[in-house]
């Protein structure tokens, strides 16, 4: 029926194809036996987390994504708009983070024109976690999903095989157990901004300098009722350092023995003019 | 009672046990239509997802009727159904590009994305259907 087949007998449906996933297995095992590795996904090993005051939401991430030891980019945004009240930090596999809430965005664009009004952070909720359970977890997409609505605001943490939280504070990603750390020590129910930005800021610091997969700098997003603060960066916890010597020679530092100079006699053959056509 | 179009009907309803060996007429695998057979490809999903992937949408239908069978009566279903059968008839050949946008509308489908339109468009797949056997398949003369 599928690619062995000489011909096609039903029209092609889209969505993900499961073709190839014999002949990868097969080539993975191939490839560990002559002691090479197959290419891995990025991921983002992080510290994500967010924390609910007085008058909205904050949310904070840091902003390395790895691929294995490596560090793939050293200045990743994992804060994703969903929708203009809702912003979305993302944990797990970088692709399926950005791809899963692109698609959560887009058809909560899509409701919220058909009911015509703002979205509620319980629909995107309700959305992202029959999407990641419908696929068992193998969209390795963990996520903080935090907003403000016409109840109030709601902070939700999303597990990729689909069971979520609601709470007043969370962390997800390899660094979450330092910042569940700080945010334990130091959460006050009804902060002030400024105390929940330190506060946020400080956990994600936590988990920058305690967690080998996150590291760089701090983001934060701030979402009150009517008013969204993107802050990026917010802290530049790991500035790279500037050179203090100078190691390039002096001029004049080789002394010259002789000098002689060639003149080389070149003489224009052709010109041609070629104008682009700009129309 | 013509029994090539209940046999096109029953072709297209995939079983949710496993993946059968391919039978053609006559009870044997047909190798020039469906290639060569092998016991490893059929017996087992080559992925976790994969099954539950290809019922994923015939097990929402049905999900959804039993429900509304539930809350509102037998009439409810079935009306829907008697809808979806008409919508389902406006399209093209199977060889050809159908928008199916009246199937979509009644479906839903017109105001939500998911991985079915972006990953994968049948638009601009690789493998072209030949037309004469897409048309005897789906009108259960193969």
């Amino acid at each position: 029926r599928k690619m062995a087949t000489l011909s096609v007998c039903q029209p092609q449906l889209g969505g993900f194809s499961f073709e190839n996933c014999k002949r990868n297995a097969v080539l993975e095992a191939e490839v560990t036996k002559l002691g090479c590795n197959i290419p891995s996904a990025r991921k983002t090993g992080t510290t994500i987390c967010g924390v609910v005051f007085k008058d909205g939401i904050v949310l904070g991430a840091d902003t390395r994504a790895t691929e294995g030891m490596i560090v793939a980019d050293k200045n990743c945004s994992k804060i994703h708009y969903i929708s203009p009240n809702i912003y979305c930090c993302g944990a797990g596999t970088a692709a399926d983070t950005e791809m899963t809430t692109q698609i959560i965005s887009s058809n909560l664009e899509l409701h919220s024109l058909s009911t015509s009004r703002l979205p509620r952070v319980a629909t995107a909720n309700r959305m992202l976690k029959q999407m990641l359970f419908r696929y068992q977890g193998h969209i390795g997409a963990a996520l903080v999903l935090g907003g403000v609505d016409c109840n109030g605001p709601h902070l939700y943490s999303i597990y990729p095989h689909g069971s979520t939280d609601k709470l007043p504070y969370v962390t997800m990603g390899s660094g979450s157990l330092a910042a569940m750390a700080v945010f334990e020590d130091r959460y006050k129910q009804d902060m002030e901004e400024e105390d929940a930005k330190r506060l946020v800021r400080d956990a994600i610091a936590a988990g920058i300098f305690n967690d080998l997969g996150s590291g760089s700098n701090i983001d934060l997003c701030v979402i009150t009722k009517g008013r969204v603060d993107y802050l990026r960066p917010h802290d530049m916890a790991n500035k790279k350092g500037v050179r203090t010597g100078n190691y390039k020679y002096k001029q004049g530092t080789t002394g010259v023995l002789t000098k002689s100079v060639i003149k080389l006699d070149l003489e224009v053959v052709e010109e041609t003019v070629q104008t682009m056509d700009t129309s | 009672m013509n029994t090539r179009g209940l046999r096109s009907q029953l072709k297209d309803s995939v079983p949710v046990t496993g993946m059968g060996p391919q039978v053609g007429a006559y009870g044997v695998q047909d190798t020039l239509r469906s290639g060569f057979s092998s016991v490893k490809n059929e017996l087992l999903p080559s992925h976790a997802l994969e099954l539950s992937e290809k019922n994923f949408q015939l097990n929402q239908d049905k999900i959804n009727f039993s429900n509304l069978r539930n809350i509102q009566g037998l009439h409810a279903p079935l009306k829907l159904q008697m809808e979806y059968r008409a919508a389902r008839q406006i399209q093209r050949l199977p060889f050809l590009q159908s928008s199916h946008l009246a199937l979509d509308t009644l479906k839903g489908n017109d105001e939500s994305i998911s991985f079915e339109g972006i990953l994968n468009d049948p638009a601009q797949s690789e493998m072209m259907g030949e037309p004469h056997v897409m048309v005897e398949y789906k009108l259960g003369m193969m």
